[in-house]
């Protein structure tokens, strides 16, 4: 695979962690003036690869070049002297400090040994410029911008060392979509003026609007390489799981019709400005979806619902009880029987130094003690029913949390949550960063769920898991449940056109007849 | 969907034995080793065992410590809580019958009082604790000092405070010792067998995830604090028992041995992680260390110097955080 | 029009400050029997300014999100140092200085290099450092005393008036602020001293010299509790290892940095604010001289006064709508 004519290439990259390996022999050819794009599950070794050639990690064994010339990197900031910049998936913004001091971070422009402000923000506004971020202010705080403003500003900070590679790892997981627009144009003119891209996203639309070239990873080696349009969409997904993919959601059930009232029910929830006048309910036994563009207040009307938020007002029923959710504890009680499944299962939904069996139990500990005695006897034998119900994989009970891999961290959490036997379930983009297989399991295990009588609000980034796995899909947009679609509606086109907020009128009469199906 | 591996409730034995308790325990041989060296004495059955009644008052006090730092958190407000307690202690000794039965509730009363503040603090207003408790502990002071007029004490110790840590219940085995081992049993019990402690564990770890999970965070922090503060106290009335009398300073000594020993005892000062078997090892490393340099007449200043340097090389040698890369 | 909306939100907190030191230093001074006088200002300004340095000491190592529990006891040992040294020909002076300070920064630097290269955590490192340098101190002076030919006359030039108007010790400590808090501000070292407490990550990530800035802020905050030292040897001609003057200036600083809008959490503040913030408790302090209280109530003050400062600013909390960001 040695290409002579690349610009970076990396030889026989390995890199173990304790006995896992994360990288085994990796090859990777990156050519000026051409989008690479990497592919491959969670785990696979993506994130360790780009670690590896930003100079975050070092790795075990294996041989890197720029121009021919091996190189190698001490730190982040040789390998940026070097001309290769990464915008890592976790932003590595200082929230505290402006955005022109992120954006020219570690060599700002100096006169008498100290930082000249001036040139500084002359530098920062014209990387702002490039980026797309003309309207931020160089001097706001970063911290203080929202998550899309903080992404391009991570883009800007990037460019303003004048990267001859540059690696984008799920740079655009954050942004909305207008913004991924005015990325990819950015993106597209770096690519023309010669530079390298190193592209990672699950995203596989992107990936064939922007990419020339991929690489597909598995198990920390590279499985093949191809220019971009050879393969189709069914080939790609087979390499990378290795297995053929197919079936991925199961058979919805038709739900009977049933006079009793819903298990839960939303009249005109508010908060603030951030949601206004969302009113919805969801029967025992149905799956419903949440869409809409990311961050339209689907994730505070979950928090919402949970007992979280301040200030909310408007009804909540549960069986047609009206009920105050005052917080946490109290959605988990008896009379409302809730559960969520938060977004960051690192930071939200899991203890990751505690073990498996510590996590599991810990919404359930309730049931399974008296007067705050722990029943041990009865913990282990619910925990384990869970495990076996969710296939979790882990070679014990004891070991801590945080040596699973990403999917079965995400089905601890759920199990941890199941073990209350919840009415309602809610779920907050569960299937983020999983792998293809965990996936599948997880949405047949929503539909088993549903089928035993739960009550589940889904709310989902992959417009596929809607139309795969809801009964009815509410879209929201700006705070506010703009349509609803059910059954045979729920298509791409429907939920796209509805997450824009566009084309109300066509939609709407190509949407009434499919209603009740 | 494969599950070969049925998950087995304990892992094996090596990874179970935790490094830091068995280098604390491997320490304290060592220490009575080095001892011996000194005088024979210090193998002694009866040296051992004064050792012991010593460690116990740190030990009562080390546990509360031991409670807050597994939080994530620190109690400074050690030093005048534990003076609080002894001193209010004895001054209701001198309120009559009365007075002298209620004297030790009463002066843990006190600390659970005090540590009850700082842990609405800490819970509710999310205030840094160490904030807190330096707030409490100059608090605690200020009252005291006020309260004595900047003297020492008049009041003495109840004989009911004095019976706690001096006498001897079962033959040859101080009370002090009881009390630790009584409140140390307890302690093992709360953090292992309880929703209490795993919401302890869970707090240290992971503060978020514990609420979403619906565990009530900021009754369990309050509720350590007050425990912390009356655990300080006891260990003052304790003190003050074994005296005779409470003192304006007495709780100086206190707080550096107590955090060291629950550090050394390998509980990680970032919350989460630590067991109490390694903060017994730890009280009665710091307090054997203690007695050596005592032992072998060492002035004050040597002693200080000693100490500070032996406490930074253990942890050198194991309670160092993971590497950024 | 927007600019200074920024600079405002970005220096709020030492606005806060000054703004409470004026209040109190009004209250203080025109209720003082004296009056608004040189003299008045002078003791006032020789009081604060050791406490100012002190907390200038704390407020590095906090900007880093750390906490220095030795910086009293540097304070104390540098104290005993001077006690020392600070005699005989004026070149020997000069040479006593320097000790002074070289003591300081070998503390902070030891500090450092615990912190970073023994990666522990700076709380208990500095507890027990705290120890080994308040032993280090009661080996120098067991008792409280001096050398006989201590240079009383550059003591009294530093806790002076200049001009028989401006105290001499303000002036000392602007200029502390200008050749060293502005400089090492505008360095790189300085802004990474702020990333550093912001997210330490994310200062690695972006190829800030994260470690030669933590090494720094510890060194400097030893620098600065030196100079605290040379001021109480200064002011009091003499050294005593007092552990009650330790443990005062170490929880103070604390109080001092709080008050002074530096976060603990790292990253927001200034060492200007600390300046402030120990300024302004200093006068409180003395606010029950002036009201004529009975000292033995003043420690009870400063703890409610502390107390009330941190609940005062944790008034954030009601405004919190999303209870998860508590958390954070």
């Amino acid at each position: 695979m040695a290409d002579e004519t690349a610009l970076f290439r990396m030889e026989g990259i390995s890199k173990r962690y304790g006995g896992v390996h994360a990288l085994e022999k990796a090859e990777l050819n990156v050519h000026a003036g051409r989008v690479h794009a990497i592919l491959g599950e969670n785990g696979a070794g993506k994130s360790t690869l780009i670690k590896v050639m930003s100079g975050v990690v070092a790795p075990d064994e294996g041989r890197m070049f720029l121009d021919g010339q091996p190189i190698s990197f001490a730190d982040p900031a040789s390998a940026n002297r070097a001309g290769i910049v990464c915008i890592f998936q976790e932003l590595s913004l200082i929230p505290d400090l402006s955005v022109a001091d992120n954006i020219i971070a570690s060599n700002p422009p100096t006169r008498f040994g100290l930082i000249d402000r001036k040139e500084q923000r002359r530098l920062a506004e014209e990387a702002l410029a490039k980026a797309g971020g003309e309207d931020i202010h160089p001097r706001a705080r970063v911290g203080d911008l929202p998550l899309s403003r903080q992404q391009i500003v991570e883009i800007a900070k990037a460019l303003a060392r004048k990267p001859r590679v540059l690696i984008l790892d799920e740079a655009t997981s954050a942004l909305t979509a207008s913004d991924v627009t005015k990325v990819m144009a950015v993106l597209k003119r770096l690519r023309s003026e010669g530079m390298a891209l190193l592209y990672i996203s699950h995203r596989m639309h992107e990936i064939a609007e922007l990419a020339d070239e991929c690489t597909v990873f598995r198990n920390g080696r590279n499985v093949e390489s191809y220019e971009q349009g050879t393969k189709t969409d069914n080939e790609v997904v087979e390499m990378m799981i290795g297995r053929e993919y197919r079936h991925v959601f199961p058979e919805k059930t038709p739900l009977p019709p049933s006079d009793k009232p819903p298990a839960l029910e939303v009249r005109n929830l508010s908060w603030f400005n951030k949601l206004n006048n969302v009113s919805l309910d969801v029967r025992a036994g149905e799956v419903v979806g949440l869409g809409g563009l990311d961050g339209q207040g689907q994730r505070d009307l979950l928090l919402a619902l949970f007992g979280v938020l301040r200030g909310v007002t408007g009804e909540i029923l549960i069986d047609g009880r009206p009920v105050t959710v005052k917080n946490p504890r109290h959605a988990r009680s008896g009379e409302v029987g809730m559960a969520l499944i938060p977004e960051d299962r690192k930071t939200e939904g899991l203890m990751l130094p505690m073990s498996v069996m510590q996590n599991l139990s810990f919404a359930a500990l309730g049931q399974l003690s008296t007067f705050g005695v722990i029943d041990r006897a009865a913990e282990k034998k619910r925990i384990d029913e869970m495990i076996r119900l969710l296939a979790v994989r882990t070679a014990s009970t004891d070991i801590p949390v945080s040596a699973l891999s990403g999917g079965n961290q995400q089905k601890v959490v759920i199990a941890k949550w199941l073990m209350i036997s919840p009415k309602i379930i809610l779920l907050n983009d569960p299937t983020r960063g999983i792998d293809v297989g965990t996936k599948q399991e997880i949405y047949q295990l929503l539909r088993k769920l549903s089928d035993e009588g739960a009550a589940i609000i889904l709310y989902s980034t992959d417009y596929d898991e809607l139309i795969g796995c809801c009964d009815r899909v509410m879209v929201m947009y700006d705070g506010e449940i703009k349509t609803t679609l059910a059954g045979n509606e729920i298509t791409e086109h429907a939920l796209v056109g509805s997450a824009l907020n566009i084309g109300t009128e066509e939609r709407e009469a190509g949407a009434k007849p499919g209603v009740g199906a | 969907m494969t599950n070969d591996a049925q998950p087995s409730s304990r892992p094996p034995l090596h990874m179970r034995i935790n490094l830091p308790i068995v280098i604390a325990f491997a320490c304290i041989i060592l220490l009575l080793l080095i001892g011996s060296l000194y005088s024979k004495s210090f193998l002694s059955p009866e040296y051992l065992l004064q050792q012991l009644k010593v460690a116990s008052f740190l030990g009562v006090i080390a546990t509360g410590m031991m409670l807050i730092i597994l939080l994530g958190q620190i109690d400074l407000s050690v030093p005048w809580v534990l003076t609080t307690g002894a001193m209010m202690a004895s001054a209701a000794t001198a309120y009559g019958p009365l007075g002298e039965a209620l004297a030790v509730p009463f002066g843990i009363a006190c600390g659970v009082a005090m540590g009850l503040v700082s842990g609405a603090g800490v819970a509710y207003l999310r205030i840094p604790a160490m904030i807190v408790t330096l707030a409490i502990n100059v608090i605690a002071q200020g009252l005291m000092v006020a309260y004595t007029g900047g003297f020492s004490p008049a009041d003495t110790a109840s004989d009911a405070m004095r019976y706690l840590a001096t006498g001897n219940l079962i033959l040859g085995v101080p009370n002090a010792i009881l009390v630790w081992a009584a409140i140390g049993a307890l302690a093992v019990f709360a953090l292992n067998r309880t929703t209490f402690g795993r919401a302890v564990y869970a707090i240290g770890n992971r503060e978020s995830a514990a609420f979403l999970s619906g565990a009530a965070t900021q009754r369990v922090v309050m509720f350590s604090f007050a425990i912390s503060g009356g655990l300080a106290a006891f260990g003052g009335v304790l003190l003050a028992g074994y005296a005779g009398k409470a003192a304006q300073s007495m709780g100086d000594a206190y707080l550096l041995p107590a955090i060291a020993s629950v550090v050394l005892g390998g509980t990680s000062i970032l919350g989460g992680r630590g067991n109490y078997l390694g903060t017994v090892a730890g009280v009665i490393l710091v307090t054997l260390l203690q007695s050596i340099l005592s032992v072998m007449q060492i002035s004050e200043y040597g002693r200080q110097i000693i100490y500070g340097a032996v406490i930074v090389s253990m942890l050198l040698l194991y309670g160092r955080e993971k590497a950024l890369r | 029009m927007k600019e200074w909306r920024f600079i405002m939100a970005e220096h709020r907190g030492t606005l806060l400050a000054f703004t409470l030191f004026i209040a109190m230093f009004v209250i203080y001074v025109s209720n003082h029997p004296a009056g608004f006088t040189p003299n008045v200002v002078q003791t006032a300004a020789n009081k604060g300014v050791i406490l100012a340095l002190v907390a200038m000491a704390q407020a590095f190592v906090v900007l880093t999100a750390g906490i220095d529990l030795s910086v009293g006891m540097i304070f104390v040992l540098c104290n005993c140092v001077g006690s020392y040294v600070l005699g005989g020909a004026p070149g020997q002076v000069g040479l006593g200085v320097c000790a002074v300070l070289a003591t300081g920064l070998a503390c902070g630097a030891l500090n450092g290099l615990i912190v970073i290269y023994g990666r522990l955590q700076p709380i208990v490192t500095t507890i027990a450092t705290g120890a080994i340098f308040f032993g280090i101190a009661l080996w120098l002076r067991p008792y409280p005393g001096t050398i006989p030919d201590f240079a009383a006359d550059l003591a009294d030039t530093f806790t002076g008036k200049v001009f028989g108007v401006v105290p001499a010790s303000l002036v000392f400590l602007a200029a502390v602020v200008l050749l060293i808090w502005v400089p090492v501000r505008r360095s790189v070292i300085g802004r990474t001293i702020y990333a550093v407490g912001s997210s330490e990550m994310a200062a690695y990530m972006s190829g800030m010299p994260v470690r030669r800035a933590r090494f720094t802020a510890f060194v400097l905050g030893g620098l600065m509790a030196a100079f605290g030292g040379l001021f109480l040897t200064f002011f009091t001609y003499s050294g005593e290892a007092s552990l009650a003057n330790g443990d005062n200036y170490t929880l103070f600083s604390i109080a001092s940095v709080v008050l002074g809008g530096v976060s603990l959490y790292g990253g927001r503040g200034s060492a200007i604010g600390a300046i402030f913030g120990a300024l302004a408790f200093r006068a409180i302090g003395d606010l029950l001289f002036v009201f004529d209280l009975d000292p033995l109530w003043q420690p009870l003050f400063q703890g409610l006064v502390l107390g009330l400062a941190v609940t005062f600013g944790a008034a954030r909390l009601f405004q919190i709508r999303n209870r998860l960001e508590m958390f954070t």
